[in-house]
């Protein structure tokens, strides 16, 4: 849910980024951190374990710039990827605006990534939403592993109504950023919509 | 979709601040915020400068949204008042016509007494703003004129936005 505020003329929205755990929710967020203007960012915000797993959310705010005369703001947030943790999963997609599913290339998570994936569509179907009218996104992540399915095979599995994807290495930021683009563009032409 | 965008106009901005801006006198507190249950900051009032309050907001929304959880787990519909005590400073968060979230930030200069009984006042004021802001909202859809500020953006805008 998009917070249009005419007053201070600002236009919030929410974008969570989901997926099996370790498949680099977080290391997305972090490196949108490293890389943004200090003026552009708020501080990030991790709630994780002393592992470093993530708990309940990562959060990042971000301030892209103008738009007739309106500030445009996008809060980035990750959920917990670990299976046990599906209650706090549901939480953090209150309100969402648009969806990155991040998935973990390697062979072996192929299951893990099916897996989080019908769990995303089951806990936004429990808050009202259908993942098909949502402005949503895939990431191959980890394409720099050496175990890693081709995009094609992944696009079979994972993407079968054939929405945008991107190949991506959080961990360097290879299409990190072009990720990022594509799902606040498609949630700016969801809300020009006037959905 | 089960989506619809919170708009704030002018006229309720003020409305809440006044509201807030009385309550931050009359409690005695320290700041007062209102932030909506996605953890968007709506507004806030006091010494808001010594404070990230975007983290804030989020950080509030996730703690109601976690109590909401526990809530529902043992068969309540919500836990509307969340208190947090700490050494010098005190948070009493309170949820206002289920939609929005008020927080208000006091120390020892006030008790938690005096701000319960002044927030309570202030929530039906607010809950009056916030219902008014709504049947606003639909009934500007309905006539179909939804001024919203985007209706007449172009692919160029969106994509300086990332240039």
């Amino acid at each position: 849910m998009s917070f249009i505020n005419y007053a201070s003329r600002e236009i919030n929205c929410k974008i969570v980024y989901y997926g099996p755990g370790l498949c680099g929710k977080t290391t997305n967020l972090q490196f949108i951190y490293q890389k943004t203007a200090p003026e552009a960012k708020g501080k990030m915000i991790s709630l994780a374990t002393e592992t470093e797993r993530t708990l309940f959310f990562d959060f990042l705010p971000l301030s892209l710039g103008e738009i007739r005369g309106f500030k445009t703001r996008f809060h980035l947030y990750t959920v917990p990827g670990q299976v046990f943790y599906d209650a706090s999963r549901k939480l953090i997609l209150k309100g969402v605006d648009g969806v990155v599913f991040v998935a973990d290339s390697q062979e072996e998570r192929i299951d893990a990534n099916i897996e989080s994936l019908e769990n995303l569509r089951i806990n936004l179907k429990e808050q009202g939403y259908d993942l098909d009218n949502l402005p949503y996104i895939i990431q191959y992540n980890k394409r720099d592993l050496p175990d890693v399915m081709t995009i094609e095979e992944l696009h079979r599995e994972l993407n079968p109504t054939n929405v945008p994807e991107f190949e991506a290495c959080a961990t360097t930021g290879e299409g990190v950023f072009e990720t990022l683009k594509a799902v606040a563009k498609l949630i700016l032409v969801d809300l020009k919509k006037g959905k | 979709m089960s989506n619809p965008t919170l708009v704030m106009y002018d006229e309720e901005f003020q409305e809440v601040n006044d509201v807030i801006g009385r309550l931050l006198t009359e409690a005695n507190a320290k700041v007062i915020f209102l932030v909506d249950k996605n953890g968007q900051l709506i507004s806030g009032v006091g010494e808001t400068d010594r404070f990230d309050t975007t983290s804030l907001a989020s950080l509030t929304a996730g703690n109601i949204a976690a109590t909401g959880g526990l809530a529902k787990l043992i068969g309540e519909k919500e836990f509307s008042i969340l208190f947090h005590e700490g050494e010098k400073d005190n948070l009493h968060i309170s949820i206002v016509g289920g939609r929005v979230i008020l927080v208000v930030l006091f120390d020892a200069r006030s008790s938690l007494g005096l701000v319960r009984l002044r927030v309570k006042k202030s929530s039906e004021e607010l809950s009056a703003i916030f219902a008014k802001l709504k049947k606003k909202s639909e009934e500007r859809e309905k006539r179909g004129s939804s001024d919203f500020p985007f209706a007449e953006i172009t692919d160029d805008d969106i994509d300086n936005l990332f240039s």
